[in-house]
């Protein structure tokens, strides 16, 4: 008994430091903030309960019927009077429900992708910034010489040379993996630059040489040590690169260099529906692409926005 | 100076030297070129052939140095996919492209400096604050949408410019222009306004922000205190001192022009080298891959490494910095 009530606090007492702290309340203060944040939470929960939310499996081939195919929406079928809130596509699905899917791979991809550059960005920018020497000539220098490219083609490229490494008949099976590694290599020298920054400033304060001066490894200075401590930039960054990473995914799905058609992305989606752009099924295109930019805004809107709370200097 | 310069051109060397690394492992080690060309129907015989006439029976260190000599001669082979020499299929669709990337850059800059001076100057107008949130909009769009876009405006709702291909295009031997006939000319209006779009809200931001800055110096409170006109203390005196970031911007933007221009030219089916790269990465046709990689990393490094002599020969701060201490 006397346990509970001790352990409640506790938890009330985290989301009211939350509440009433300054971060919190800039928060409560945004408008910009609130909506995004709610437009953002709006989406990735309808993208993650997709299966529950979506009218239809429009990877069914069973629940498919080709009289059903251009459904505009909200009008009843000529031929099956079935009705679809934002019509059918040319095969006869409902592209509310492949929109839910679509969005799904996109956010998958996109929050991949930044995962796996934020560990490799972090990862190398600790060592380079710690350790110095070649180590750091070689680690910054080929950042740089990647950034003289913009990420998306270096995308492109790992996407085109990880293709050529994959036997042809897994091709589509793997392309969201191969999509994830290109978009996330071509994207962790942000990370890197900045951690390597803040771990030059910090492995010179008093608290690194006791660590070392007890005799912690270097790894153990690198992770338990330095790392939390330049972590607040990183997280702004991650959200920034969130935004980046869901375009950079939509962009080579519509190239025809991602997702492919059995696994459609919001990219692969919008470049199916271009096609019917001249026939006059403008939702085909419409809706994929308003959920798209829905989604890009409201990321960017959200970055910008935890830029400018967190760390002003950033700016 | 001479230090400076030859170092800046060993990085870019060194630079091109990486790149061809990757281009020629590439070649070498990815996928099977035999696989792509051959359907599923195949003879051992007919492989063992296409692997003699594409070389790849030959020993790594061989192929190799066939790589860098034909790389210097511009010679990448021939396409597993069209059965051509890629140096040929580069040479063909080089002009469209770069003819819109020239028109794309004239817009961006001209069309940029000139609004970024416009709401610079009238700062709090209803005009100029229209401007940037219609510009704000423009960054966050993705380029396809703003193509799909404008096709959707201008193609099939009000049917005034095409949507795709170059249009009438006159043969001048070497070189293929869109800018002699009345169809090329409107062909290149859609697809150089998508391209030219993102660098142009970059170059107004950037213009806006650097005149904003020196407007506030005492030089410009000075010439308008002895009463010279608003003209020329906006142009002559401000927009003057605002250049020397905005060519170093410009110039690396001219780079991500050429870059960005794949997507361009995919959505309106632009004839060009990105399309091509595009269809390469598709049918993982390696030569043509890795040519174009060279080509635009040729591009870049160059463009680079003008920027910063540029920027050198500009800016006598630099000069004495490098001069001194390095």
């Amino acid at each position: 008994m006397a346990d509970i009530p001790a352990e409640k606090p506790r938890e009330a007492g985290a989301f009211a430091r939350f509440w009433d702290s300054d971060f919190g309340w800039k928060f409560r203060h945004s408008p910009v903030a609130l909506i995004s944040f709610g437009v953002v939470v709006l989406l990735v929960f309808s993208a993650v309960f997709a299966p529950l939310i979506a009218p239809y499996d429009p990877f069914d081939p069973a629940s498919l019927n080709l009289m059903n195919g251009f459904t505009a929406p909200m009008e009843p079928n000529a031929f099956t009077g079935d009705s679809f809130w934002l019509g059918t596509d040319d095969q006869g699905r409902d592209v509310f429900s492949t929109i839910l899917y679509g969005m799904r791979i996109s956010l998958f991809v996109g929050f991949a992708a930044v995962f796996l550059a934020m560990v490799l960005g972090v990862a190398l920018g600790l060592i380079a910034g710690y350790r110095g020497g070649w180590t750091e000539t070689i680690i910054m220098r080929v950042a740089d010489v990647q950034l003289t490219f913009p990420a998306i083609l270096v995308a492109m490229l790992i996407f085109g040379i990880a293709k050529g490494f994959t036997p042809v008949e897994y091709r589509d099976q793997m392309a969201i993996w191969v999509l994830i590694i290109a978009i996330g290599l071509s994207d962790w020298v942000q990370f890197a630059r900045v951690v390597r920054g803040a771990t030059l400033v910090e492995k010179n304060k008093d608290y690194v040489q006791a660590a070392r001066l007890i005799g912690r490894s270097q790894f153990s200075i690198m992770l338990r040590h330095i790392l939390p401590n330049v972590l607040s930039p990183v997280l702004v960054i991650a959200t920034i690169s969130l935004a980046l990473a869901i375009i950079a995914e939509a962009t080579l799905s519509f190239l025809g260099v991602g997702a492919p058609p059995t696994q459609p992305s919001l990219g692969t989606l919008i470049r199916i529906g271009q096609g019917f752009l001249f026939s006059g099924e403008w939702w085909i295109l419409f809706f994929p692409a308003a959920t798209l930019l829905a989604l890009a805004l409201s990321v960017n809107l959200l970055g910008d926005w935890l830029r400018d709370a967190l760390n002003p200097r950033l700016k | 100076m001479l230090t400076f310069v030859l170092r800046r051109v060993f990085q870019s060397l060194i630079v091109l030297l990486v790149v061809g690394l990757v281009a020629f492992s590439m070649f070498r080690f990815v996928g099977d070129p035999i696989d792509n060309l051959l359907g599923q129907e195949r003879t051992q015989a007919d492989i063992e052939r296409l692997r003699t006439q594409l070389g790849l029976d030959q020993p790594f260190v061989v192929q190799y140095w066939r790589f860098l000599e034909g790389a210097v001669q511009g010679n990448f082979g021939v396409s597993y996919r069209q059965g051509r020499p890629v140096a040929e299929i580069i040479a063909e669709r080089l002009p469209a492209t770069l003819e819109l990337a020239l028109v794309s850059g004239i817009l961006a800059i001209g069309v940029g400096i000139a609004l970024g001076v416009f709401t610079a100057i009238r700062r709090d107008g209803w005009m100029a604050n229209t401007i940037m949130t219609v510009s704000l909009i423009g960054v966050s769009l993705p380029t396809f949408l703003i193509g799909i876009l404008l096709i959707y405006i201008f193609s099939v709702e009000l049917g005034w410019l095409p949507s795709f291909g170059r249009g009438e295009v006159v043969d001048l031997g070497w070189w293929t222009t869109g800018f002699l006939t009345p169809s090329g000319r409107q062909a290149l209006i859609l697809p150089a306004i998508t391209l030219g779009l993102y660098q142009m809200t970059l170059i107004m931001r950037l213009v806006r922000s650097e005149m904003l800055e020196v407007l506030r110096q005492d030089y410009i409170r000075f010439a308008r205190a002895r009463g010279l006109r608003e003209r020329t203390v906006n142009f002559r005196h401000a927009l003057k001192n605002t250049l020397v970031p905005v060519i170093t911007v410009t110039g690396l933007q001219l780079g991500s022009i050429i870059a960005f221009a794949i997507i361009t030219e995919t959505v309106f089916q632009w004839p060009g080298v990105g399309l091509l790269f595009i269809n390469a990465i598709q049918f993982v046709d390696i030569p043509v891959m890795a040519a174009y990689l060279m080509l635009i990393s040729v591009m870049f490094v160059g463009i680079n490494l003008i920027v910063d002599l540029a920027y050198f020969a500009i800016d006598p701060r630099l000069r004495a910095e490098n001069s001194g201490a390095k």
